[in-house]
C-alpha cells in the first residue's frame, strides 16, 4: 500500500519565501500573545496547591466554593473536570508563608457537610470515612489528587524547566556540528526554535495549562522533530556525494522528496498513539498529549519547510558536504 | 546473500531469552500480604520469623510463602481476610517495637525470584501514596551556630580575661568582636584562634576602634549542612518507621532536601503531623541510691521516676534536667585514639559546657542519661480501631509524650565541652547512637515545598488508563504496520511486539520507579520505534524502484538506512538524557522509558527484523518482496 504517490517532485523549498512568512506570523502571533496574555502556568511553576476530589453524586460549584469560604479559602478556583461530580479546587500560593497543611483544611472543609472524618485505612480501593460516629464507609468525598508547590520551589521548577531546554537544544547543536556540518547545525536548531516557540505561542493564545508534562513533551517534541530534520539532512549530504550535477536547490528538493514518505509515515504512526493517549490516558495524561500533538505536527513542517531552506540560505555548498565524506565511509564497518 | 552468520542469531537469543524471562514476573498478581520491620535497635531474623510463624498457626491464619531479607519479614496470604487477621495477631504478639503494615506483595514464583526476578516498581501516581519533598532550612541552621559562637566567643574572652568592647552577630552573617584597643584585639586573637579552629578571623577597624570579623570557614559551613540533613533524615526515618508502611522511602536529594515516598497512605493529614514533630533530648543524672527492683513493683521515690529503656529494659532516673539536646553541637561516631574500640564524640556549646562541667564532676563514678523526647498528637480510637468523633464531628486527639532513655553511661571523669561515650560494642552501634543523639539535639526546621498525594482510585485508575493507551496506541499501530507493508509489517510488527517485552523487562531489571509519564514515555516510544522500520522498508522499496533485485534492495536498504537511523536515534537520546539530568518527579519518569525504549527499539528494529528478513529471503532466488 502506498500513501504517497511513487515519485513525488514537488518543489519545496520553492515554497520557502511563503513558508517563511508563515512561520514568522506564527511565532510573531506566539510572542505577542505570550507579552499580552503570558502562559497559563501550571502551580508546579506558581507555586500553590491543587485539590481534586470526587463525590459520590453530582454537586453544586457554588456550594463548594461557599463551603471552602466557609473555611476561610476565598481565593479558591473551584471547578468540574471530567464529570459533574469531580471537581477540582485550586489555591494560589497567597504569600511566602503558605505551607502543605492548606491542602489538609481545604479536605477538612469539604468532608464537614457530611460529617465525616478519614479512618484509619481499610480498604485498598476506597478511602473509608467516619460518618457521624458510624462506620467506617466509604467516603462521599473521595481525596483523588492533592498537589502542593512550594512559592520558591515554584520558581526554581520554572528556572530548571528553561534551562533545560537550552542545554537540550546545545547539547544537539554540538552533536549536529560534529556530525555534519555547522550550517547544517544552526539548520536544525533554528527549526527545534522555531517549533518549540509556536508550540508555547499555541499554549498561550488557547490559555492552555503549561504543567510539568507540558514541559516534558516539549524536550520530546525537540527530539522527535531533530529526528526528522536529520533523516533529510542525511539524504541531502548523501545527494550532495552521489550527485556530481544540480544545483544545491534541485538536490535538496529530490532529497526531501525521497524522505517526504517516511516523513508522513513516522509522524502518522505517533500521531496514532498520540491520539489513543489523548482519548485514553486521562486527565493528567492530557495536556502532556496535546502538547506532543501540536509539536509532531510543526515539527514535521519545519524539517520540511523550515530546516533546510535555513541551510540553504546560510550558503551550503557542495565543498561543504565533502569534509563528511570520510565519517560515510568507516559507518560501513560497523553495518549490521 | 543475506545470510546471518550463527553468532548473530546467538546474540539475539542471548537478548530475547533474559528479556522474556524477566518481563514474566509482570504476568503475575499480587498477593496480600504483610510487612514486618524492627523500630530502631529491634531487628528481624530467625528467631523473630519463628515467633511470628508460631502465633500465626495457633489462629490458624498461616501464610501461604514467607521471605526474610534486609527490610524485614514478608508474609503473602490466601486473601485479604486472613490477612487482616494475621496483620492483628502478629501486631499483638510483636508489640510496639515492630511496625506491622498491610502491603501488596508481588506473587512471582520462587524460581523466578531466586533468579532475581521482580515486576516493575509502581509509581506513587500508579498505585497511590504520598510524596514529600522536605527542604531542611540550612540558613537557619548556620544563623543558630553563629549565635553559640557569640556565646562561646564571650566565654573564651571572659576566661583568658581579654578586654572587649562587644560581641554581636551582623544580620548579614559573621560575628563582629570589638575591642579596646590594637594589643587587647591581638591577644583576643591568638585566643579565639586556639579555642575554635571553625573560625575564620579578619581584622577590621571601624571608627577608630579596632574589629576582628569572625565568619564560618567553608568547611564548618558544609559540616553544618551535611549534619543538619542527616539529623533530619534520621529523625525522618524514625517517624516513618511509626506510621507503619510497607516499602517507604526517605532519600536525600542534592545538599538541603530530602523526598519522602509513602506508598499506600491516604491520611496525609497524619503523615504530615508525625513527620512535622519535633523531638528534643534531656540529660539526667540516673538515681541509683533507691532500688531499681520495689520502684518497679510500684515504689517509686519521690524525686525519681522509671523510665523505659531503648533495650527493653527499665531504669530510674532523678527528676531535675541537667541539660537538653539543645546545648549538644555534634554528635559523631569514632574511635578511641589509644584503645580503638568504638566511641561516639559528643561536643556542647558554651553553656552546656559550663553546666556540664560541674554537674559531672560532683558525680563521678555515677551514670548519666540520655533521654529520647518527642511529642506525639494522635487520634484516639475506640475499642475496634476507630477513630473517636466529638460533637462537632472533629477527631478527638490525644497528646502523648514519648520518653525512652537512649543511652545511660558512667561517669568516669569530670567532663566539659567534649567528651566521648565508651565501651559501645560495635561500630554500629555506635553509628545508631550518634545518629539518634543528632535526631534529637538541636532540631533544624524542615518545610515541606512539594506534595504529591494520589489518593488509591485515581491510581488504579491511571493504571487502567495508562494500560489501555498503551495497548490501544499499540494495537493502531500494528495494524497500519500490516496494512502498509504486508509481510515486511509483520516483520516490524515482531519487533514492535519484542521492543515492548524488552522495556518491561529492563525496566524490572533495572527496577526504575515506572510513573504515568513513564507509561506516556513507553506509548510514545511505540510510535517512534516504528520510525526504524518505516526508513528501512521505505528505502528497500527505493532500491526496488531504481530497478535493483530484491536481495541487493534488501542489503542496500539496510545499510543505507543505518546511519540516518544512527543519527535519528542518538539525538532523541541527547534530549531524553538532559530531562532526566535536569527534571524532576514526573518530567524524570518519561525520560527513564524514553532512553530505554530509545535503546532497545535500535536493538529489535535493526538486528532483530534483518534475522527475520534473512531468515525468510536470505540465500535464495526471490523475485519479488511482499513489501
Amino acid at each position: 500500500m502506498e500513501l504517497i504517490g511513487k515519485d513525488t517532485n514537488i518543489d519545496f523549498i520553492g515554497k520557502r519565501k511563503l513558508a517563511l512568512i508563515v512561520s514568522f506570523t506564527l511565532i510573531v502571533i506566539g510572542i505577542l500573545s505570550l507579552f499580552v496574555r503570558g502562559l497559563n502556568f501550571g502551580i508546579e511553576f506558581t507555586g500553590g496547591t491543587l485539590v481534586e476530589v470526587a463525590y459520590d453524586q453530582p454537586v453544586q460549584i457554588a456550594e463548594v466554593r461557599a463551603q471552602l469560604a466557609d473555611a476561610g479559602q476565598n481565593d479558591a478556583v473551584v471547578q468540574y473536570f471530567g464529570t459533574t461530580r469531580d471537581v477540582s479546587i485550586r489555591l494560589p500560593a497567597a504569600d511566602e508563608s503558605s505551607t502543605a497543611q492548606i491542602s489538609t483544611e481545604t479536605l477538612q472543609a469539604l468532608r464537614a457537610p457530611f460529617k465525616e472524618v478519614l479512618a484509619e485505612k481499610t480498604d485498598g480501593g476506597e478511602q473509608q470515612c467516619m460518618r457521624d460516629g458510624q462506620g467506617p464507609v466509604a467516603c462521599k468525598v473521595q481525596m483523588r489528587r492533592i498537589e502542593f508547590i512550594g512559592p520558591q520551589f515554584g520558581e526554581e521548577l520554572a528556572e530548571n524547566g528553561g534551562l533545560a531546554m537550552l542545554a537540550a537544544l546545545f547539547l544537539i547543536m554540538l552533536y549536529v556540528a560534529f556530525r555534519f556540518e555547522w550550517k547544517f547545525s544552526i539548520g536544525s536548531v533554528a527549526a527545534l526554535g522555531h517549533d518549540v516557540l509556536i508550540a508555547i505561542g499555541i499554549f498561550s493564545i488557547f490559555q492552555l495549562e503549561f504543567t510539568q508534562p507540558v514541559l516534558a513533551a516539549l524536550l520530546a517534541v525537540i527530539g522527535y522533530s531533530l529526528n526528522d530534520t536529520i533523516v533529510v539532512f542525511d539524504r541531502i549530504r548523501e545527494n550532495f556525494r552521489k550527485m556530481r550535477k544540480g544545483a544545491p536547490v534541485e538536490i535538496m528538493n529530490q532529497s526531501i522528496n525521497q524522505t517526504l514518505r517516511r516523513t508522513v509515515l513516522t509522524s502518522v504512526t505517533t500521531l496514532l498513539v498520540l491520539f489513543a493517549l489523548f482519548f485514553l490516558g486521562g486527565e493528567v495524561i492530557r495536556g502532556f498529549a496535546v502538547a506532543l500533538i501540536i509539536g509532531v505536527i510543526i515539527g514535521t513542517y519545519s524539517s520540511i519547510f523550515v530546516a533546510s531552506p535555513i541551510v540553504l540560505m546560510l550558503g551550503l555548498s557542495r565543498e561543504d558536504m565533502l569534509l563528511v565524506k570520510k565519517e560515510g565511509a568507516d559507518q560501513e564497518q560497523i553495518l549490521p | 546473500m543475506n545470510r546471518n552468520p550463527l553468532w548473530k542469531y546467538v546474540i539475539i537469543a542471548a537478548v530475547i531469552i533474559p528479556g522474556f524471562l524477566y518481563a514474566l514476573p509482570n504476568l503475575y498478581g499480587e498477593d496480600p500480604g504483610v510487612h514486618v520491620a524492627g523500630v530502631g535497635s529491634f531487628t528481624t531474623d530467625e528467631d523473630t520469623l519463628r515467633q511470628i510463624e508460631r502465633a500465626l498457626a495457633e489462629q490458624n491464619t498461616a501464610p501461604i510463602r514467607t521471605t526474610l531479607d534486609a527490610t524485614g519479614i514478608q508474609m503473602r496470604f490466601a486473601d485479604t481476610e486472613t490477612q487482616l487477621k494475621a496483620k492483628d495477631v502478629v501486631q499483638a504478639e510483636l508489640g510496639d517495637d515492630y511496625t506491622v503494615a498491610l502491603s501488596l506483595l508481588p506473587s512471582t514464583p520462587n524460581w523466578l525470584a531466586d533468579l532475581g526476578g521482580a515486576p516493575m516498581y509502581l509509581g506513587l501516581d500508579l498505585r497511590g501514596g504520598v510524596h514529600f519533598l522536605m527542604e531542611v532550612d540550612v540558613e537557619g541552621a548556620i544563623k543558630a551556630a553563629e549565635e553559640r559562637y557569640v556565646a562561646d566567643l564571650r566565654s573564651i574572652l571572659r576566661e583568658s580575661k581579654v578586654r572587649y568592647l562587644t560581641i554581636r552577630r551582623s544580620a548579614q552573617g559573621g560575628i563582629e568582636i570589638k575591642f579596646r584597643d590594637e594589643l587587647q584585639r591581638d591577644q583576643g586573637r591568638e585566643e579565639i584562634l586556639d579555642e575554635l579552629s571553625q573560625l575564620k578571623l579578619v581584622d577590621d577597624e571601624r571608627e577608630g576602634k579596632p574589629f576582628i570579623v569572625a565568619s564560618l570557614r567553608e568547611e564548618a559551613v558544609e559540616e553544618i549542612k551535611s549534619f543538619a540533613l542527616q539529623q533530619n533524615m534520621t529523625s525522618l526515618r524514625n517517624r516513618v518507621d511509626e506510621l507503619g508502611v510497607a516499602e517507604p522511602v526517605v532519600q536525600q536529594q542534592g545538599d538541603r532536601r530530602i523526598v519522602v515516598q509513602l506508598p499506600g497512605v491516604q491520611d496525609t493529614a497524619k503523615a504530615k503531623e508525625i513527620l512535622g514533630r519535633t523531638a528534643t533530648l534531656e540529660i539526667k543524672l540516673v538515681d541509683e541510691e533507691h532500688d531499681l527492683e520495689s520502684a518497679i513493683r510500684g515504689s517509686v521515690p519521690a524525686g525519681s521516676r522509671l523510665y523505659r529503656h531503648r533495650n527493653g529494659s527499665q531504669i530510674l532516673l532523678k527528676k531535675p534536667l541537667i541539660y537538653s539536646g539543645h546545648n549538644i553541637v555534634d554528635a559523631a561516631a569514632g574511635r578511641d585514639q589509644l584503645s580503638g574500640t568504638a566511641v561516639v564524640h559528643i561536643t556542647l556549646d558554651s553553656r552546656g559546657a559550663e553546666i556540664n562541667q560541674r554537674v559531672t564532676g560532683e558525680n563521678v563514678g555515677r551514670r548519666m542519661a540520655v533521654v529520647f523526647v518527642e511529642e506525639r498528637s494522635e487520634t484516639k480510637l475506640d475499642e475496634a480501631g476507630r477513630p473517636v468523633v466529638n460533637d462537632q464531628g472533629e477527631v478527638v486527639k490525644t497528646r502523648k509524650r514519648i520518653e525512652e532513655v537512649i543511652t545511660a553511661p558512667v561517669i568516669r571523669e569530670q567532663l566539659g565541652k567534649r567528651f566521648q561515650i565508651e565501651g559501645l560494642d560495635s561500630s554500629e552501634e555506635a553509628q545508631d547512637l550518634a545518629l539518634l543523639l543528632r535526631a534529637g539535639a538541636l532540631a533544624t526546621p524542615i518545610d515541606i515545598i512539594e506534595e504529591r498525594t494520589i489518593g488509591p482510585s485515581l491510581g488504579r485508575d491511571n493504571i487502567n488508563q495508562g494500560f489501555r493507551s498503551v495497548l490501544i496506541g499499540f494495537s493502531l499501530v500494528l495494524i497500519f504496520m500490516l496494512i502498509y507493508y504486508r509481510l515486511f509489517g509483520v516483520v516490524a510488527c515482531t519487533a514492535l511486539v519484542l521492543n515492548l517485552v524488552l522495556i518491561v523487562s529492563v525496566l524490572s531489571l533495572l527496577q526504575a520507579t515506572l510513573t504515568l509519564p513513564g507509561v506516556a514515555g513507553i506509548v510514545l516510544t511505540v510510535g517512534m520505534a516504528v520510525d526504524a522500520n518505516v526508513l528501512i522498508f521505505e528505502r528497500i522499496r527505493e532500491e526496488i524502484r531504481n530497478g535493483n533485485t530484491p536481495q541487493a534492495s534488501i542489503h542496500v536498504g539496510y545499510d543505507k538506512a543505518f546511519g540516518t537511523i544512527l543519527d535519528a536515534n542518538f539525538t532523541t537520546l541527547i534530549a531524553a538524557i538532559v530531562l532526566f539530568s535536569i527534571g524532576s518527579g514526573p518530567v524524570k519518569g518519561f525520560a527513564v522509558t524514553l532512553s530505554i525504549g530509545i535503546l532497545t527499539s535500535m536493538f529489535t528494529a535493526i538486528f532483530g527484523t534483518r534475522a527475520l528478513i534473512n531468515l525468510m529471503y536470505g540465500g535464495r532466488r526471490v523475485r519479488k518482496l511482499a513489501i
